[in-house]
């Protein structure tokens, strides 16, 4: 006896249909939870322009997951008309049209603070692997110059130093704590004074890099912070000053930055992030205090863990008309 | 103080010690003489004090060859290359560093787990010869609540375990008895807190007790996603069966800033990216090395004045 045809299930027999807007290799490794609750169309994965794609395929689409650096612009949004709720696979929601959104009613959810450990791991690490020279020292065994040069050059205590944080978000606080316990003095620069808070306040970048021995940056890219480390904030960090980025790169002059660590206007620099990724400044390739990573703070596997129970969570959320787990992001 | 009392450091390891001793007392630098044997024949009845280190300190037989020494005093917390025993016997007192590197120790500790477990040295090797793509990346270990175990809880093991909880990893402990005023939890053995944590960190004394104490039994216990980190004193670890655990695939990873013959390092080792190796750089700080060499000198000054010892092992 022939099988009966099985009609395709139409998108409103599954708990509801997203659009996938950009690459994540998360969603890759984890397809099989994703497509079982949801459809997932995927219009990176299509042979047709984004805005075919969608007039074909997305009118109905109330839901996307929006991977970091995937611009999210006004004009994307208006080939969306159904979107009523964007969750971000990121904390920084630079890339997405916020305005346009509330324009529209799009909540916009982002990953909030599953991360925020992670990074403030990686920042850290960092920190100490310019102080005591982790990575130069690292080489300098593996090229064998140990028992041919003798001892390695000595580093910096961490005890004591002062650390200016830039932005106090969830990041920002997972760093301080941290670095507290190694017994270094916690300023930090912010829109407002944080309630609640005993670390020294600097309302100006300026007064807090003249203070620091090392800034760490850990605020969100916007108009304001665009360039917030510029030439002259490096050097009132001073010649003995260190910078850690784990946030943006755009938030550092990063032509001036790479100027003064060659004109050793600054004595280090931890960067996980870049104005132009994945293109890094090869000026910098040759330099040994200077610790470089591939944008990668949040790629561990207990993140990855969480953001799939992060995805997962607020879509089912939506999809059954309950309260979604995390925030709705407003103006600030 | 009597004029030119003899101090023989026996090794470079301080400019700085080396000025302030040469202020002070006749400074001898056994690693500039051209015959040990023929030095000691002319210098050793003016020796009254040897400065040794990590590296080289007071072993039997140079302490026989000194008949005028009464202090050796060490640039560091270890002690393992000093003869304890002939000092006692012979009346010689010991002074080393405590206290002053804790932090530093501590500080490299913590900067080794975070390397190994987040891939630092091996992503800036991996972007240094511009081989980033966007959207490549390999999954790396979170560090934050890892069990952090380790072995010997004194002062850098203590000081370790503050700095671990700040990322809320639970700490445990193994210690020849079990501490009282600690909330971490005990093992009385080191398979047992091997076994039972994801990164087992050296932090005690090396003496004849300690030696070969992280053994293939342990390395074993700690498994494939274990790292190990030491920075105790390369002697700890049993150097040959850690080197095929790490090449074989059956140790997670190592942090390394001590080994059994330094300055050689095991070649094996250069090529693993899951292996952080380090020039015994623990107490290597600008600021710790001066505390270390003024410690070494008020200790000196304090013996031939007939005042207290400020930190007397022996």
């Amino acid at each position: 006896m022939a099988t009966p045809i099985q009609k395709p299930s139409s998108p409103r027999q599954q708990l509801g249909q997203i659009v996938h807007l950009g690459l994540s290799s998360f969603l890759n490794t984890h397809h099989k939870e994703f497509s079982s609750k949801f459809q997932i169309l995927r219009p990176s994965e299509s042979k047709f322009p984004l805005d075919q794609f969608f007039t074909a395929e997305a009118q109905n689409t109330q839901a996307a997951i929006c991977s970091g650096g995937f611009k999210l612009s006004a004009d994307i949004l208006r080939h969306l008309p159904s979107l009523r709720l964007i969750v971000a696979t990121t904390s920084g929601l630079n890339n997405i049209d916020l305005s346009e959104c509330r324009k529209r009613g799009i909540s916009v959810i982002n990953a909030g603070n599953i991360y925020s450990a992670d990074v403030a791991d990686l920042a850290v690490g960092m920190v100490i692997d310019l102080m005591r020279k982790i990575s130069a020292g690292n080489r300098f065994v593996k090229t064998g110059l140990w028992p041919k040069q003798g001892d390695y050059l000595l580093g910096s205590k961490l005890g004591g130093k002062q650390v200016g944080i830039v932005g106090l978000g969830s990041i920002g606080v997972e760093v301080a704590k941290r670095l507290e316990a190694f017994g270094c003095k916690i300023s930090y620069y912010s829109r407002k004074k944080k309630p609640c808070v005993s670390y020294t306040f600097y309302s100006n970048i300026h007064k807090l890099a003249s203070v620091s021995d090392i800034l760490v940056i850990c605020c969100a890219l916007t108009e304001q912070t665009r360039h917030l480390i510029n030439r002259e904030v490096l050097l009132t960090l001073g010649k003995e000053g260190l910078i850690v980025n784990i946030a943006r790169g755009a938030i550092i002059d990063e032509k001036e930055l790479v100027r003064c660590l060659l004109q050793r206007e600054i004595a280090g620099a931890g960067l996980d992030v870049f104005e132009h990724e994945p293109r890094v400044p090869q000026e910098l390739f040759g330099l040994d205090n200077v610790v470089l990573s591939p944008h990668f703070a949040v790629y561990t596997e207990g993140a990855s863990r969480h953001l799939e129970e992060h995805l997962i969570g607020n879509l089912e959320a939506f999809f059954s008309n309950r309260p979604l787990l995390s925030p709705v992001l407003d103006d600030e | 103080m009597e004029a030119a009392i003899g101090v023989l450091m026996v090794c470079p390891m301080s400019l700085y010690l080396e000025q302030e001793l040469d202020k002070r007392f006749k400074l001898f630098r056994f690693w500039t003489q051209p015959s040990r044997q023929e030095f000691l024949k002319n210098h050793a009845e003016s020796i009254r004090a040897v400065v040794g280190n990590a590296t080289a300190g007071a072993d039997a037989e140079l302490i026989d060859a000194l008949p005028k020494l009464e202090i050796v005093s060490s640039f560091s917390v270890g002690v393992d290359k000093i003869d304890l025993n002939k000092c006692k016997k012979k009346g010689i007192r010991v002074t080393n560093t405590p206290d002053v590197l804790t932090e530093d120790v501590a500080d490299l500790a913590i900067g080794l787990m975070l390397a190994v477990l987040r891939r630092i040295c091996e992503c800036d090797k991996y972007v240094r010869k511009g081989m980033w793509k966007m959207g490549d990346f390999k999954l790396t270990t979170k560090f934050s609540g890892k069990t952090v175990g380790i072995i010997g809880l004194g002062r850098i093991g203590l000081a370790v375990a503050k700095r671990a909880e700040a990322f809320d990893c639970p700490i445990s402990y193994y210690s020849r008895s079990k501490k009282p005023n600690t909330n971490y939890k005990y093992h009385s053995s080191v398979v047992d807190l091997a076994s039972n944590c994801d990164i087992l960190v050296v932090a005690c004394a090396l003496t004849p007790e300690t030696r070969h104490i992280v053994n293939r039994e342990v390395i074993d216990a700690l498994g494939p996603k274990g790292v190990l980190i030491n920075v105790g004193r390369g002697p700890h670890v049993d150097e040959p069966e850690l080197v095929s655990a790490l090449v074989e695939g059956r140790l997670g990873g190592a942090g390394l800033d001590v080994f059994e013959q330094e300055p050689e390092v095991p070649e094996q080792l250069f090529g693993l990216d899951n292996v952080v190796l380090l020039p015994h750089v623990g107490s290597g700080t600008v600021e710790t090395r001066e505390v270390m060499a003024d410690l070494v000198i008020q200790n000196l000054e304090a013996h031939f004045l007939n005042k207290p010892l400020l930190t007397p092992v022996v």
